[in-house]
């Protein structure tokens, strides 16, 4: 069984530090139970189930770090684990920007774990596959999806009494629906940590509906339009923009956080006034571990208020460079919007393109975040506030910097599965104005 | 795909404690040198068979497997980490009642492993009732007990850390002093010690091994606020480490004296190289939006033939198998029987599981079938496609192609990409010829930004090194280059290939594809190319 208890994980961590003669040490150990089934052209292609629990321990001497990890817990197995490491650490050349372990820090538990989701069952994961290929096929359509869910818990411990346990749960469902001539397809995808939220029979009418509707496209000119772009099509974007969050990089003069002549743009007024991102552990809808990657505890967090620019993601080791407090890093990226549904924006929209997902991402030009990627699953022009008829899919190069300086209005933020993103994203789906498209794709 | 993995490796570089999940456990470098006794492996498999069998199994293959991994990651004058890793396992794949079965168990004994394989036959017959129809295997007849190594002459597990560190310290250092503000470089090393045992009477031990040196080298003007990079132009390759010789017969000097390299690579001398030409890539033009003739190094084309014709032309991708992840095609079965016209005449493109020096080299692919050689695009024709055994049939094909791959122990192996590669043009023909030629053009260096649809139609591409030609002749280094194309206008447009003496191969370390996901290294070779027409954008913004 990968999953431990609190108290069973608190005595291997503390066996483990004990055993330890480095300067410090630090230890983690994770459990990890996941399921899968994944479903295509309207069959079963394979199921899986997989188990695993590893515990890692991090020791330094001096500015020496070694790390090894092991997969046994009795006691000879736990000692060996610690003597590699410090093996390890003894063989390593120094590293300049070592950071001494985190002090005892005291975290506030987040919402990361419904038993719902941990009680899923081969049966449940079959019965979700059947309701989306049984819903397509009694309408000839086609559906290829996937189901992933795992419960997991994580406990760390260090040699300067801090102590952190807690567990979670993820379910994860995407399914794409095309039609039997392949000229029409679309998207659904769920990301939570409840399975009481997920809906696998209201969620594949979702796609179907966009498979249906996507058929017969007409070709549009590449060139700027008004788009409205769904939470999953915006949020492609926006994810793969906090990968260069980072303070560093920004005062190395090498992001777009950089100020010209030197330093970083906190503070400064770099997207629209109505552009608001936070991060917090304990958001209800995409909650994540109270603590980041060395153990410090996270906090909510203003990145981006009325458009400026509040926070920046500072390491240990550069925080204490700049002579800044050091702040758990961000784990979930929230941003605000307002009420309105897809549906309403369409309604205020007198001309333009509503884009279901975003697709296939990739960085132009780190200057000024370029992106170059496709729309899929679903395009459609607007007009006098009415779905008029699908189009061909565009690729588009846009800059998400550029984009949120366009918004025209947002409306009520959504959490979506995170594809091109390793965090937790909630984001409402958006207006915006002159987004450019600059080549047509014959893609369905 | 790329890019994702990249990341996570870049948070084992932060985050001590965080190694990425798929690479196994972490390990002292000494244990990099050791293997398996074969008779052990040997007796694993055959308790998993005997097992199978008795279950009920029609079929069962094994794969005995113990993966190591060495990543060594710096930047500037440090060295960010060193992670060493192994993972090994059983992993056992059955038929039974017609259906696919797979279990995996990191016990290596033979109880469990016989465990393992009465639990894969369980989930087979799970499986069976929903079956549209039963599993269809192309013939293959057993090969014995053989082996194969892949024809290295320094193991790079072998080199002692010191030296591989010592290595990067002299790159970066040599790089800072010509003027780069900033530099990452990195060694992966990889060990697959994979033995494949099946009930058609194979036992297959193989050793292959793999080497990447990925460098980026940052120039920054803070007066301008601009920066640019400039990556390494080395290849991740099927070879040891002496690769990183930097051979003299490993270089070749293009015409307007940038260095690319071959089977050899010069880290430092490319790393220097790279400082300068970042520097100059932030004074470089901006170019003039349009249609241009491209002439495309083969350090660039191998990711534009990679994801425009290896994938498209992969079965399960064209079958709907990959809808939900990876995509479709456009290169549907009636293209295939109509001959599409999916290029000109002078391409013809090949797949190859057995081209020396390659990352996807071996001599008999996961499913224990002998490599080779075959066409997928002949006089600018589709005539192939890439399958595996139980694909074979839907293609009228009576063998398997030879390229089903499991990237662990613990995941069940399908069908992924051969070495896909651009022919040389039979007439001579040198890059200087070829540029002679062109009036108005672009010649790309390396590869950028890449992205493709779901079908595999529309894409662009950037690269590292952008010159334009005018009349026959280099004039000066660009930026801001992108091209985008539709596939078969793209090849269709190739109007000459530089012949043999040329050609290199590319690739790619990290080629992600399925659910869960699982990762797969695949080298491309070509020479020189040319391609009449290309729209070409210009990628430059400004953010006010």
């Amino acid at each position: 069984m990968s999953i431990l208890t609190e108290a069973q994980s608190k005595a291997i961590l503390t066996k483990v530090v004990a055993l330890s003669k480095a300067d410090e040490c630090t230890a983690q150990l994770t459990g990890k139970i996941q399921g899968n089934i994944r479903f295509a052209r309207n069959n079963v292609s394979t199921a899986g189930l997989t188990d695993d629990i590893e515990l890692a321990v991090q020791v330094a001497y001096g500015k020496k770090v070694g790390t090894a990890t092991i997969n046994q817990f009795d006691d000879a197995s736990l000692e060996r684990v610690v003597r590699r490491a410090e093996t390890l650490a003894q063989l390593a050349p120094d590293n300049p920007e070592f950071m001494p372990a985190v002090e005892k820090q005291s975290y506030k538990p987040s919402p990361t774990f419904a038993q719902s989701t941990a009680d899923i069952t081969p049966d449940y994961r079959a019965q979700v596959a059947a309701t989306s290929i049984n819903a397509c096929k009694t309408q000839k359509l086609i559906a290829a999806g996937y189901l992933e869910d795992n419960q997991s818990f994580t406990a760390i411990a260090n040699s300067k009494g801090n102590f952190g346990y807690q567990r979670s749960t993820m379910l994860d469902y995407t399914c794409t629906v095309r039609t039997e001539d392949g000229r029409g397809s679309g998207w659904v995808g769920t990301d939570t940590q409840d399975a009481a939220r997920f809906k696998a029979d209201s969620d594949i009418q979702i796609a179907m509906r966009k498979a249906s509707a996507s058929s017969e496209a007409k070709a549009l000119e590449p060139g700027k339009y008004t788009v409205i772009l769904e939470p999953m099509a915006a949020a492609g974007l926006i994810g793969f923009m906090f990968y260069f969050f980072g303070a560093r990089e920004a005062d190395e003069g090498r992001s777009f956080l950089s100020k010209k002549g030197g330093g970083n743009k906190l503070g400064e007024q770099v997207f629209g006034p109505q552009v608001n991102f936070y991060t917090d552990p304990w958001d209800p809808v995409a909650p994540c571990e109270p603590w980041d990657e060395d153990g410090l505890a996270r906090q909510r967090m203003d990145m981006v208020k009325a458009g400026k620019i509040t926070n920046l993601n500072y390491s240990r080791y550069w925080a204490q460079k700049q002579g800044k407090p050091a702040a758990g890093q961000m784990g979930n990226i929230l941003m605000t919007g307002g009420t309105k549904s897809t549906a309403d924006l369409v309604r205020s929209t007198e001309r333009g393109v509503l884009v279901t997902r975003t697709w296939y991402i990739r960085m132009v030009d780190p200057q000024t975040v370029l992106l170059t990627g496709l729309t899929r699953d679903g395009t459609f022009y607007i007009e006098n506030g009415q779905i008029k008829y699908p189009i061909k899919n565009f690729r588009f190069n846009e800059s998400p910097v550029i984009m949120l300086n366009n918004v025209e209005e947002l409306g009520k933020p959504v959490r979506v599965p995170p594809d091109e993103v390793s965090m937790n994203i909630v984001v409402p789906p958006m207006k915006l104005r002159d987004f450019t498209f600059t080549s047509l794709s014959d893609a369905v | 795909m790329h890019r994702r993995d990249f990341l996570a490796l870049g948070a084992a570089g932060m985050g001590g404690l965080v190694l990425p999940a798929m690479f196994g456990r972490a390990i002292a470098a000494e244990e990099l040198n050791s293997a398996i006794d074969v008779a052990v492996k040997k007796s694993l498999a055959d308790a998993a068979m005997n097992a199978a069998k008795s279950a009920g199994a029609s079929y069962c293959d094994v794969r005995v497997g113990r993966y190591l991994r060495q990543f060594v990651i710096t930047r500037e004058r440090n060295v960010e980490n060193i992670v060493n890793t192994e993972s090994s396992g059983v992993g056992i794949r059955v038929i039974a009642n017609g259906a696919w079965g797979f279990a995996a168990t990191n016990e290596m004994t033979a109880d469990a492993v016989a465990k393992a394989a009465q639990q894969a036959v369980a989930i087979a017959k799970a499986n069976a009732p929903a079956q549209t129809a039963p599993v269809e295997l192309a013939p293959a007849r057993g090969v014995g007990e053989v082996s194969w190594k892949t024809p290295i002459v320094k193991n790079a597990m072998a080199v002692p850390i010191k030296d591989k560190v010592a290595l990067l310290m002299d790159v970066n250092a040599a790089a800072m002093d010509a003027g780069a503000d900033f530099i990452n470089s990195i060694l992966f090393l990889v060990n697959e010690q994979k033995y494949f045992a099946s009930t058609d009477g194979s036992y297959i031990d193989q050793d292959v091994h793999r080497i990447w040196a990925p460098t980026t080298i940052t120039a920054v003007d803070k007066t301008s606020g601009k920066f640019r990079t400039r990556e390494g132009l080395s290849s991740p390759m099927g070879l040891g480490f002496e690769y990183l010789d930097g051979a003299a017969s490993g270089k070749t000097v293009l015409p307007n004296g940038v260095v690319v390299y071959g089977n050899s690579y010069d880290m430092k001398e490319d790393a220097i190289a790279a400082a300068k030409q970042a520097r100059a890539k932030i004074k470089a033009p901006s170019v003039k939006p349009g249609k241009y003739d491209l002439v495309l190094d083969p350090s660039h084309t191998w990711l534009t033939i990679h994801e425009s014709v290896g994938h498209p032309l992969e079965l399960d991708r064209v079958l709907g198998y990959e809808a939900n992840y990876a995509g479709t095609s456009f290169a549907t079965m009636d293209k295939l029987e109509s001959h599409f016209q999916y290029g000109s005449a002078n391409v013809n493109i090949v797949a190859d599981k057995t081209q020396p020096g390659s990352l996807g080299a071996v001599a008999y692919d996961d499913e224990g079938i002998k490599t080779k050689k075959w066409d997928l695009i002949r006089d600018g024709k589709l005539v192939g496609y890439q399958a595996i055994r139980d694909q074979a049939h839907i293609e009228g094909k009576k063998e398997s192609d030879g390229c089903a791959y499991a990237d662990s122990w613990s995941n069940v192996q399908f069908q992924r990409m051969a070495n896909v590669s651009l022919e040389p043009g039979k007439a001579k023909k040198s890059v200087a010829d070829m540029i002679a030629g062109v009036e108005d053009g672009i010649y790309i260096i390396g590869d950028g930004s890449f992205s493709i649809d779901q079908q595999r139609y529309n894409a662009q591409f950037g690269g590292q090194l952008f010159y334009e030609i005018k009349n026959g002749k280099i004039t000066q280094q660009i930026e801001d280059v992108a091209y985008q194309i539709r596939t078969p206008e793209f090849w269709n447009a190739c109007v000459g290939v530089c012949d043999a003496s040329d050609y290199r191969l590319g690739g790619s370390f990290f080629d992600g594809k399925g659910q869960p996901p699982q990762v797969s290294a695949v080298s491309h070779g070509s020479s020189t190319a040319r391609f009449n027409g290309i729209n070409v954008i210009n990628t430059a913004r400004s953010l006010g």
